[in-house]
């Protein structure tokens, strides 16, 4: 039993805040999915529970418990509840390496600057892709569990999919840490503070553009949003793989793929955005420009579901290894000669 | 220690399951399982790059493949077409042979077993942990074996491609 210091304290309240701050999250989204989408459509949304409808999500979440938890005669009883845990508990542990913040002493409070990370592990890239992989078990096994036609081929469609676009999300990520030079993610964030010039941010978007936007596709794609959604569009023509959960089990899928976006894109700030590192504020409130940066990906990700149109099937499995991953490998390719003859 | 016994403790036991218990997916998701122990147990030896690749490659590609293949293929449950209740030593043919095979392999086991403690203990000097250097010594020492691997997956894609492949229609 280690010596309860106030690190150690800290370090606790850390990991209670990051996942309160995920739960909240995934209900703000739910939020700002819903009041973007009215707004692009230009009606309102919700706008009637609580002040501008924020109470919409909690009235959403209590009605949800309130409902039957069914299971299906002819499911697979461990396996069908098992499913559910597991994409949920993968979007959650996801986050675990994911530093939000630069070395912060809680205005004070502690002796030493403590990261505002819950794991600094030395090889965190690949530890989110580790658990990005385990998450695709979630879906097969619910497709499989319910022990129906159509929850089968939803939810292998949907698996497919995914381990279809880690490969060019790994390979955008190899480019990034080509150019980054570390595996760990604080490293590479620390790697892009100061400014070219004194008014370019010294951001990877900069020096990796493509990588960037493969890394944002592949990221769409990985958690089943549109205009790659097709497994979840299924319910609209057929069936997808969460047809026969309800209540919390069917809340656990949807906070899975909330929560996974804001890994993502959570990743994505801290490889291309520059992370924490932003103009006028002082280094131990960097999480507020993280904040926004973060925001501001989750609002493309919003704006694309609701603007472009799906892909079908193929056409999806198609673009994924026929367009994205040729153009990932080139892309790291190019990024090698380049590392290679400037020096870093 | 404990976590050793802990992380050792749930491989055995998951992998003795795999083979122990009839249901074809439960096979491949406590194969999983005991790949996630192992895991554990490289992050114990100091080697967090292993056991990472070990999760990603293994049980996050690998294991998915099993999976399509044991769902897509319907596998049935295990089921003998011999009378559970004889031993399997006195069972006709080609199960008195498996049984055999399995005690003389159980006795091999504990016989290494027992002369674990002989063996050289700590790694040897310039014993490759950080990622760095294992890159380094992936493309300088091992370069050829690095290559023959990736030219036998290739070999392995271009097979599965071919034997996937429809008739093209006259």
């Amino acid at each position: 039993m280690p010596p309860i210091t106030p690190l150690l304290i800290a370090q606790v309240v850390l990991i209670l805040v990051v996942f309160h701050a995920l739960l909240l999250a995934a209900a703000a989204m739910v939020w700002i999915e819903r009041r973007l989408a009215a707004a692009l459509q230009q009606r309102s949304g919700p706008i009637r529970v609580g002040w501008q409808g924020l109470l919409q999500p909690f009235a959403d979440v209590i009605k949800l418990m309130f409902k039957e938890e069914l299971r299906p005669k002819a499911a697979d009883a461990i396996l069908f509840g098992l499913a559910p845990i597991i994409s949920a508990a993968c979007a959650f542990s996801a986050f675990a390496v994911v530093p939000f913040g630069g070395g912060t002493t809680l205005f004070g409070l502690l002796s030493e600057p403590m990261k505002l990370q819950v794991a600094d592990v030395n090889v965190a890239v690949l530890v989110i892709f580790a658990i990005a992989s385990m998450g695709v078990y979630g879906i097969v096994l619910a497709g499989w569990s319910s022990n129906s036609k159509y929850s089968l081929l939803g939810g292998l469609r949907s698996s497919a999919q995914m381990i279809s676009y880690e490969l060019s999300y790994g390979m955008a990520l190899a480019s990034v840490l080509l150019v980054g030079n570390s595996l760990s993610l604080t490293d590479i964030v620390n790697g892009q503070s100061g400014y070219w010039f004194h008014v370019i941010p010294k951001w990877f978007i900069v020096v990796q553009p493509l990588g960037f936007l493969i890394f944002m596709t592949a990221g769409v794609a990985e958690t089943n949003r549109a205009p790659f959604d097709f497994p979840e569009a299924e319910q609209e023509l057929v069936a997808g793989y969460h047809t026969e959960y309800s209540s919390m089990s069917f809340a656990m899928f949807f906070l899975a793929e909330y929560i996974n976006m804001v890994t993502v894109s959570a990743v994505a700030t801290d490889l291309f955005l520059g992370g924490w590192h932003g103009p006028l504020l002082p280094e131990s409130l960097g999480w507020i420009w993280f904040l926004l940066k973060v925001l501001a990906l989750l609002f493309f990700y919003v704006w694309m579901r609701w603007t472009l149109p799906r892909y079908r099937y193929d056409q999806l499995m198609a673009f994924g290894w026929k367009v994205l991953l040729p153009v990932s490998v080139v892309n790291l390719l190019v990024t090698a000669a380049g590392v290679l003859y400037f020096g870093a | 220690m404990t976590f050793f016994y802990l992380f050792g403790g749930i491989a055995v036991i998951a992998s003795l399951l795999v083979i122990a218990q009839r249901n074809p997916i439960y096979s491949v998701l406590l194969l999983i399982a005991s790949f996630g122990a192992l895991s554990g147990l490289y992050v114990l030896l100091d080697a967090p790059f292993v056991a990472v690749t070990q999760i990603i490659v293994y049980a996050g590609a690998i294991m998915v493949l099993f999976l399509f293949v044991v769902m897509l293929l319907n596998a049935p449950h295990e089921d003998t077409e011999h009378d559970e209740r004889v031993h399997p030593l006195r069972r006709p043919g080609p199960m008195r042979f498996g049984a055999v095979l399995a005690i003389a392999l159980v006795v091999e086991l504990l016989w290494a077993l027992t002369r674990a403690g002989s063996a050289a203990g700590a790694f040897p000097e310039g014993a490759v942990i950080s990622v760095r250097a294992i890159g380094k010594s992936l493309f300088t020492e091992y370069a050829f074996p690095f290559e023959v691997t990736s030219l036998l997956i290739l070999v392995a894609m271009v097979g599965a491609v071919i034997l996937a492949k429809r008739e093209a229609r006259p």
